[in-house]
């Protein structure tokens, strides 16, 4: 893209339409859309929108509310990815926190029968508030871990984060003492089903990591050496910024990014499971990444880039459930979504559809 | 050509890349039994040259002879097949193996399908006999000394691959003097039994102790080749650095010398500063508004010395004192935070950030003193960039424009203005016209002269003697990792090289 010379741009007979085409969101928006007329075409019935109790229902609602761990667990990966590295915990991260909040509701469920009187009273042995400060606490624990692994020890991001995401699971295991809780304290259950205005409390919780998110890297400096790290590590640590203490930073926003979506997700099950809590979360975050238009190598990066890539991986999956495409069949279709991404993405690819649109345009001035 | 002495004739080697002549034109002749220097400075075109040699790279044009038939060396295994061996100043031999192992691989002796080990240490042994080294060969060759390292490949070169050139690039610059005195026995052994040596060094003794003719590059071309025995030092300097030796006088210095060194403030003073293996202790005083040049040859010193001031290495002895204050803990950002910068000498790797915007570039280290959220605002941004743009003279459509795109010389103006808005009080130049064009030289040479006229310190490093002799106040001489010498800025540079050289 960089490579479209000036003066083409300025001679280009749809200034706009090229400029669209540059954004860094062109991509994703238009994986968006394709999905969308798809969805428009064979299953209509995707866009009916209800409304239950006051609350609205409905394929997109659940789209924004099934996607929101997805998308928070995408802008802390977008951190991460931007410094150079990677974090493939972020599923583990989840288990873990997600059990954390199981235990402290009632740390001894796991080996008890469920009595009527849990059922009936809303049992937690922890104030609500200790619960999820405790949750996050975990999380962005074990995002200093990878942090310090990966800016001290100097260990390589991928194989430092793929400490945790192996032994993670098993520590989630340790702390729910190897069962699946189940949970019966109903204001837990607000984060992942509550509604505030119609809307699912879970959109309104992204919002505000994103807001929080876009202004500490927009507003700050913290941004601009996210890129530079991730463009130059040894240039920037020349020029006195402390490249480990921001790429420290990254992988701890990352943790805590995943600690919330673990909350949200063990909300929306009422249970928390160390096996599946967040499975292959760490693979869907990376994909919306790279959808969104952030380089695995680092630099450049778009927040929203991301939760937008993470919209496109969960509308494609609703679609598919609404379609009655069964669960295993539902894996190779997302294989065939992430091919089409890569190629996509390719610069071969993108090259070619340049220079196809650039044609098109050409004969377009030539009619005129 | 009738001479069956030639082991290797190279001839007319032209290569270029793009946008650059690597070389143009290279003769070069390797005779038997000979020790060969490869001179010259940094981007003279020396690895270029071995690169073809050993079929790393291909010639646009020019032959290459081996034993008076022309061939084409097509790849590093062809080069090997051909008897033509390098050893690297980075060891590539398995230290996990045993030495025995490392001498024989892909050529172990079988016996009934297996590996004859009795057999093959024997003839690993037999292979560093022929060096004089007596070493167990069943030991891992990682226990051993990087100099027993390098007679390992070097036996390896020599027996199993047969070679009859023999390349060695930079094989002192880790050694120690016993080391450095072993290898040149093992060259010695060598030379005696008809192969060719090519030896690539910065070191100025090692070629007249074991060199017999010295081939000099300089920006490309070929400055010609010369018998050790005939050629002093001076000469050999001033032809590396492609300067005439008779025509050595005082070039008009651009620097008015109004005020006198006494009346200024000292700003850095560093005592027995020094870090082993990189650079002996050394003694400097930096005053406000004078400009110390350092001179030396590649490898003497001179970017150890800039990265020990700058904080990027930590030094083991002496101590650094900045406004007589002294500092402890040694980091680029420690240095950022008590006015000291630094230009480095690589400036793709170290200086620049390609993909950000010229802007960013310029702000980034005020921003880095100012941390992470004392917020410069965009609009400050731009008027700072857009005044160091029009200052400097950076030659580009806009602030946005990417750093990467821009040609060297605005990229050295970029990273200059970087210090530059950070107001620092010592200013480390390492080698800030490299690969620039003349007149970007200039700009930047002015710059410098207009940078202390307000008051900055400047250490300004430079292989090219003439820039440091018209700037300098003072001029440092380094050679082999030491401070040799400290003269006033109107030295004859007759002088400059002849303690280069270590004449003096």
């Amino acid at each position: 893209m960089n490579s479209t010379p000036l003066g083409k741009r300025s001679v280009s007979s749809t200034p706009l339409l090229s400029r669209i085409r540059e954004s860094r969101l062109f991509w994703p928006l238009a994986a968006l859309a394709v999905i969308l007329i798809f969805d428009a075409i064979f299953i209509p019935s995707f866009f009916r929108i209800g409304v239950q109790d006051g609350h609205l229902y409905g394929n997109l609602i659940d789209v924004l509310n099934n996607g929101a761990p997805l998308m928070l667990v995408a802008i802390g990966m977008t951190m991460v990815i931007a410094t150079g590295g990677v974090d493939l915990s972020v599923g583990a991260v989840i288990a873990i926190s997600a059990a954390m909040g199981a235990v402290l509701i009632n740390p001894a469920l796991g080996d008890r029968l469920v009595t009527n009187d849990i059922l009936t009273k809303d049992a937690t042995n922890t104030p609500l508030g200790v619960i999820v400060l405790v949750t996050l606490l975990a999380g962005t624990l074990c995002g200093l871990w990878n942090g310090l692994l990966v800016s001290r020890a100097r260990i390589q991001p991928m194989v430092a984060t793929l400490i945790l995401m192996v032994a993670g699971r098993g520590i989630a295991q340790l702390i729910t003492n190897g069962q699946i809780i189940t949970i019966y304290y109903t204001p837990y259950f607000w984060f992942g089903n509550g509604f505030i205005l119609g809307l699912p409390v879970s959109i309104y919780i992204v919002a505000t990591v994103f807001a929080i998110a876009w202004w500490v890297t927009r507003k700050t400096p913290i941004g601009l050496f996210v890129e530079s790290v991730g463009i130059n590590p040894k240039a920037t640590y020349y020029t006195g910024i402390s490249e480990q203490n921001i790429k420290l930073l990254a992988y701890t926003f990352c943790g805590f990014c995943s600690a919330i979506a673990g909350l949200i997700l063990s909300s929306y099950v009422h249970s928390a499971d160390g096996n599946n809590n967040g499975l292959n979360y760490e693979l869907d975050a990376i994909l919306a990444v790279v959808m969104g238009g952030t380089l695995m190598s680092g630099g450049r990066f778009s927040l929203l880039g991301s939760v937008i890539g993470a919209l496109v991986i969960w509308t494609f999956t609703l679609s598919m459930y609404t379609l009655g495409v069964p669960d295993k069949a539902l894996l190779a279709g997302r294989a065939v979504l992430v091919l089409l991404v890569i190629l996509l993405y390719s610069d071969q690819s993108r090259r070619l559809l340049n220079r196809l649109l650039d044609r098109k345009g050409a004969h377009h001035g030539a009619a005129d | 050509m009738a001479d069956d002495q030639i082991l290797v004739a190279m001839r007319g080697i032209t290569k270029s890349f793009p946008g650059v002549a690597a070389l143009e034109g290279i003769d070069f002749c390797l005779r038997k039994g000979e020790v060969h220097a490869l001179m010259g400075e940094n981007g003279a075109g020396k690895s270029t040259l071995i690169k073809i040699l050993t079929g790393v790279e291909q010639p646009d044009s020019g032959v290459i002879e081996l034993e008076g038939k022309a061939v084409q060396v097509r790849s590093p295994q062809h080069s090997q097949e051909l008897g033509i061996s390098t050893v690297y100043q980075e060891i590539n031999l398995c230290t996990n193996l045993s030495v025995a192992e490392n001498i024989m691989l892909g050529h172990e002796p079988r016996r009934f399908g297996a590996i004859h080990w009795k057999k093959m240490n024997s003839l690993a042994s037999q292979a560093l006999q022929r060096l004089g080294i007596d070493i167990d060969v069943t030991q891992p060759l990682g226990s051993y000394s990087v100099a027993i390292q390098q007679m390992v490949a070097i036996a390896r070169a020599l027996e199993i691959l047969s070679a009859k050139v023999l390349i060695l690039d930079e094989p002192t610059s880790s050694l120690d003097m016993h080391e450095t005195t072993m290898l040149f026995n093992v060259m010695r052994r060598l030379k005696g039994e008809g192969i060719g040596i090519i030896f690539i060094t910065h070191f100025l003794d090692q070629v007249y102790q074991i060199a017999d003719q010295a081939t000099v590059l300089r920006n490309g071309k070929l400055v010609g080749t010369f018998a050790i025995a005939s050629l002093s030092r001076i000469e050999l300097v001033a032809l590396m650095l492609g300067r005439n030796v008779t025509e050595l006088h005082a070039m008009s210095r651009a620097r008015a010398e109004t005020e006198h060194q006494e009346e200024r403030a000292t700003v850095a003073e560093a005592s027995g500063l020094g870090l082993k293996g990189s650079l002996e202790p050394i003694d400097l005083k930096l005053h406000a508004g004078e400009v110390v040049g350092v001179a030396g040859l590649l490898g003497s010193g001179r970017t150890e010395l800039a990265q020990l001031i700058f904080g990027i290495t930590t030094p083991d002895s002496g101590s650094l004192l900045i406004n007589d204050q002294k500092v402890e803990r040694f980091s680029p950002r420690e240095a950022l935070r008590r006015g000291i910068a630094l230009c480095p000498e690589d400036r793709k790797a170290e200086g620049i950030v390609g993909e950000l915007s010229i802007r960013e570039n310029i702000i980034l280290a005020l921003q880095a003193r100012y941390g992470w959220f004392k917020v410069l605002n965009a609009q400050k941004q731009y008027e700072i960039a857009e005044k160091y743009i029009r200052l400097l003279g950076i030659r580009t459509p806009s602030a946005d424009q990417l750093v990467k795109n821009l040609s060297g010389g605005n990229q050295q103006k970029v990273i200059l203005a970087r210090w530059m808005v950070t107001q620092p009080q010592v200013l480390i130049l390492d080698e800030p016209t490299r690969g620039i064009d003349v007149g970007a030289k200039v700009e930047i040479q002015r710059l410098v002269l207009d940078l202390v006229k307000e008051g900055m310190a400047i250490i300004f490093i430079s292989s090219e003697l003439e820039e440091v002799l018209r700037i300098s106040d003072r001029i440092l001489v380094l050679r082999d990792r030491k401070k040799v010498a400290e003269y006033p800025g109107d030295v004859s540079d007759q002088t400059i090289m002849q303690t280069m050289a270590g004449e003096l």
